[in-house]
């Protein structure tokens, strides 16, 4: 008997537009112990069903259809009041980000206590007592004592620690875990998941884990099931659907994952696919405008060299210099980035790979220490005259498509507006032709130029931030997190898109990721950082298979790997 | 999806704005319209209230200003539905002989004009130092915003009052009469400037950090284009609410002033100076040449505060 039981789950959500069917009749059974993966990419309604099992749909959607039940008592037409004891006795929840699921006003102690006592006839001495093992249990160091700290006296990690100690205080049955460690660094995801694994032998609760992240699958659970537009389309043990996959859904979608023990020369194509693919029109890059920017004089030495900068913020400011506080993002780092290579920057958040990004496109100045570009200290130069040409020379892939594109312009006018401003066409119909060529060359096609952002998916979105960036024909192309807010299978298409016009157009590039499979299958040499410094700068594959650093060792052995991946 | 797409890019100017203007129909605002029947009777009153009073010369049964048509015979008769009321006069005579009906309508124009253009003066100032603060920051920021919080330490009728005053005594008395509707729009403008700054500003804190705005720099572009181009378009939803309920009140603002006897002088009287030159001669009897320029001004301010109210749920997120 399985302890849930989920048979021909049917979930709506009506709208003015028309009614959209978000689970299209799902069946699934949990049992006790077990950890059970619900994968998918965005939109397949993976996370609508953990909600509808604990009944937390957002209105106006409703389930029309099914039957969920837990130890073969129905749960899903209960009434509300009914409903809230047994989500609470029996179903824990843990969400995705420790940042929100805790009450700032409260102690870790306190909302413990409050859960326990609501759910258990227990005292409020013998609920405190519950709360402090429990914090033991999941791990938490010295608890008697942190028991009554507020949440912002814990980090990310522990937050979450404490998030799965509320979830389990009541001994549930079941937990429901939304995208456990999306918001963790990697070497933190490892621990958690390690902690759910463990808590979940030991007690013999069922764990539903919903992630989009293949690596948290093939780590942590007994079963998955991957889901395509609001269907399972295959279950089963982890290590045969991964391994060997039999639905052409999960084939593509395992293909789309970046290996992290090969170098691949591109990511396979994607072909499982609903929409029909569109031929776009190919340029012919060398007589094209675009591939007419080998105006520049290639100067010998590195294309971009950084010396000792540092970057401090201020975190609190005073009229009185020695009382102000600052905050040392960036100390004292040093590289170089040849001409043609894609150099890579791996780090955790934080560790100032972001800022030495922005340093180097000018958005930030350093506070210590030098930038040269084309041996050109760009650090030095002020006015606008000045540091247009090298503007133009340098630009920039954001991490999020939703807010790098003003909402406000066409995608036509996003895309000219670099041209106009550094005056790189001679009219107005040439403009035109630029943008609506960039826009086939990202395989968007030029329809696409008279619609606003809005009405594109994220991956499109990145598409238009790219056509932006080549814009300006620049030589040296920074790519921050350009593809960790992207499903699996677009960050292949994104990434694919990225090497391509880095050989085309022989472009340098600067990439910065948190994904060290990411950075294996796009970077030439990588610099690691840590708190600021970077601790190893090497070749790739030297990087990956002799690491010297003891951090990029620690880094290596926490990184996911797919072992499954081979017989792909 | 796929024709639209067509007309989009082959269009002429006309063909755009037509699609623009089927898509408006579609939006969700347009449907949150569609289902709040208050929003539309009031929307529908401020419409003819404007428009009645933009066409006071057509609309109106008498002109008030012209002497010629006025019998100070007439004076303080009633309105129709009383004993001594004539069909002429709809809603009764002033103390000169005046429609009151008309009065009200030519009236309501001065308020109407006031109150737009001093709404339009102080959403130029606040959006500009708005967005001045918001971008640059620091001391500039800090500046702009100290004055502003000083100013809103005051009452806002104060501050027209204290700015009316000082510019009347600048200015020589005989140009008082002539220049007492720009005066007022200055004073009341100047007053109101601080919320529309205030909102302008956290709107652009939050915009400024975004990556198009860190896009465009990285492009190149000036901050001044910056602020204009992406910056604002970006913030101008809360600034529409503003406008409207601000409307509102700078429309009660002037009737308040011309109340006192610092607005518009009686030759050209604004719904506040109305009800001033009535106020005599409510305890006469003669409470209609009081009470119906109050009561339009009531609907008018009431009806564009409920079309504000509604504007600023339509536009919120977090509400729909």
């Amino acid at each position: 008997m399985a302890l849930l039981n989920i048979q021909d789950m049917k979930i709506q959500f009506p709208s003015r537009r028309g009614t959209v069917e978000a689970v299209k009749g799902i069946s699934l059974e949990v049992n006790g112990g077990e950890i059970v993966g619900v994968v998918g990419e965005s939109g397949a309604g993976k996370s609508t069903i953990g909600n509808a099992v604990i009944g937390l749909l957002e209105a106006p959607g409703r389930m029309t259809g099914g039957v969920v039940s837990l130890h073969n008592e129905r749960i899903d037409n209960l009434p509300f009041q009914t409903l809230q004891k047994i989500r609470g006795r029996k179903i824990g929840m843990i969400f995705q980000d420790p940042l929100t699921s805790l009450n700032p006003l409260f102690t870790v102690g306190q909302q413990l206590v409050e859960t326990v006592r609501t759910h258990l006839d227990m005292s409020e001495s013998d609920a405190r007592k519950r709360a402090i093992e429990m914090l033991d249990e999941v791990g938490i160091a010295d608890a008697e004592n942190r028991v009554d700290q507020y949440p912002h006296q814990f980090s990310g990690g522990m937050r979450q620690r404490v998030v799965i100690a509320l979830a389990l205080a009541v001994n549930p049955k079941l937990v429901i875990a939304d995208e456990p460690t999306t918001a963790l660094d990697v070497s933190i995801q490892a621990q958690i998941l390690d902690l759910i694994r463990k808590l979940c032998k030991e007690r013999n609760v069922g764990v539903i884990i919903i992630t989009h992240d293949m690596g948290v699958i093939a780590e942590i659970t007994d079963r998955v099931a991957v889901m395509y537009r609001g269907k399972i389309v295959e279950l089963g043990q982890t290590e045969q659907v991964l391994g060997r996959p039999e639905h052409p859904y999960t084939k593509s979608l395992m293909a789309a994952v970046p290996r992290s023990d090969v170098k691949l020369d591109r990511f396979p194509r994607v072909s499982y696919s609903d929409g029909e693919v569109k031929q776009h029109q190919h340029i012919d890059i060398h007589s094209h405008w675009l591939g007419k920017s080998r105006d520049y004089v290639q100067k010998d030495g590195p294309l971009v060299r950084c010396e000792n900068i540092s970057m401090r913020f201020t975190s609190r400011y005073s009229i009185i210099p020695s009382w102000r506080k600052y905050f040392l993002a960036v100390d004292d780092v040093s590289f170089d980035i040849k001409h043609g290579e894609i150099f890579g920057v791996v780090g955790e958040s934080g560790s100032g790979k972001s800022t030495v990004a922005r340093m180097i496109s000018g958005l930030y100045t350093p506070s210590k220490g030098k930038i040269y570009f084309d041996n050109t200290s760009v650090s030095d130069l002020k006015t606008d005259k000045e540091l247009d040409p090298f503007r133009r020379q340098i630009q920039m892939i954001f991490q999020d498509p939703y807010s790098s594109l003003n909402p406000r312009m066409r995608v036509f006018d996003v895309i000219a507006e670099p041209i106009r401003h550094h005056r790189l066409a001679e009219s107005k119909e040439q403009v035109t032709q630029i943008v609506e060529d960039l826009l086939e060359h990202v395989e968007l096609g030029r329809q696409a130029a008279w619609k606003y952002p809005h009405e594109f998916s994220g991956g499109q979105r990145q598409r238009i931030s790219i056509a932006r960036a080549l814009a300006t024909r620049p030589r040296f192309l920074i790519c921050d997190e350009p593809t960790s807010a992207l499903d699996v299978s677009i960050q292949a298409q994104i990434l694919n898109l990225l090497k391509d016009l880095q050989q085309e157009l022989g472009l340098t590039m600067l990439f910065i990721s948190h994904d060290l499979p990411v950075i294996r299958q796009m970077c030439d040499r990588v610099a690691v950082m840590q708190n600021g410094k970077i601790v190893e700068v090497a070749e790739t594959e030297k990087l990956f298979t002799d690491p010297q650093h003891p951090y990029t060792q620690r880094l290596l052995t926490l990184m996911p790997t797919l072992n499954f991946q081979a017989a792909v | 999806m796929a024709n639209s797409e067509l007309t989009a890019k082959t269009a002429t100017p006309l063909a755009r704005m037509a699609d623009a203007f089927r898509r408006g129909l579609d939006s969700d605002v347009f449907h949150s319209f569609k289902h709040s029947p208050v929003t539309i009777v009031a929307t529908v009153v401020t419409l003819v209230m404007i428009g009645a009073s933009v066409f006071a010369n057509l609309v109106a049964p008498h002109n008030p200003f012209d002497m010629a048509t006025i019998d100070m015979l007439d004076s303080e008769l009633p309105p129709v539905w009383e004993e001594m009321g004539m069909s002429k006069y709809l809603l009764g005579t002033d103390n000169l002989g005046r429609d009151v009906f008309s009065t009200i309508l030519y009236g309501s124009r001065v308020s109407l004009f006031v109150g737009f253009t001093s709404v339009v003066l102080s959403m130029v100032i606040g959006i500009a130092l708005g967005l001045i603060a918001g971008y640059k920051g620091g001391l500039i920021d800090a500046f702009i915003m100290r004055v502003a919080e000083i100013q809103l330490s005051f009452p806002t009728i104060l501050v027209a009052l204290l700015i009316n005053g000082v510019m009347r005594g600048v200015l020589p008395p005989s140009q008082h009469a002539d220049l007492a509707i720009l005066v007022l729009v200055l004073s009341i403008g100047l007053s109101n400037w601080v919320q529309f700054a205030r909102t302008v500003r956290a709107s652009t804190l939050v915009e400024r950090n975004k990556e198009y705005v860190l896009a465009a720099r990285l492009i190149g572009v000036k901050p001044f284009f910056i602020m204009v181009r992406h910056v604002l378009p970006n913030v101008m939803g809360p600034i529409l609410v503003i406008a409207t309920l601000g409307l509102a009140s700078a429309v009660l603002t002037e009737a308040t002033l011309s109340f006192l006897g610092v607005g518009v002088p009686p030759t050209e009287p604004s719904l506040g100076t109305l009800i001033n030159v009535g106020s005599d001669y409510l305890f006469s009897g003669s409470w209609w040449i009081t009470i119906f320029p109050g009561a339009a001004l009531a609907v008018l301010v009431l009806a564009v505060n409920l079309v504000g109210d509604w504007l600023r749920d339509a536009l919120n997120p977090k509400l729909r």
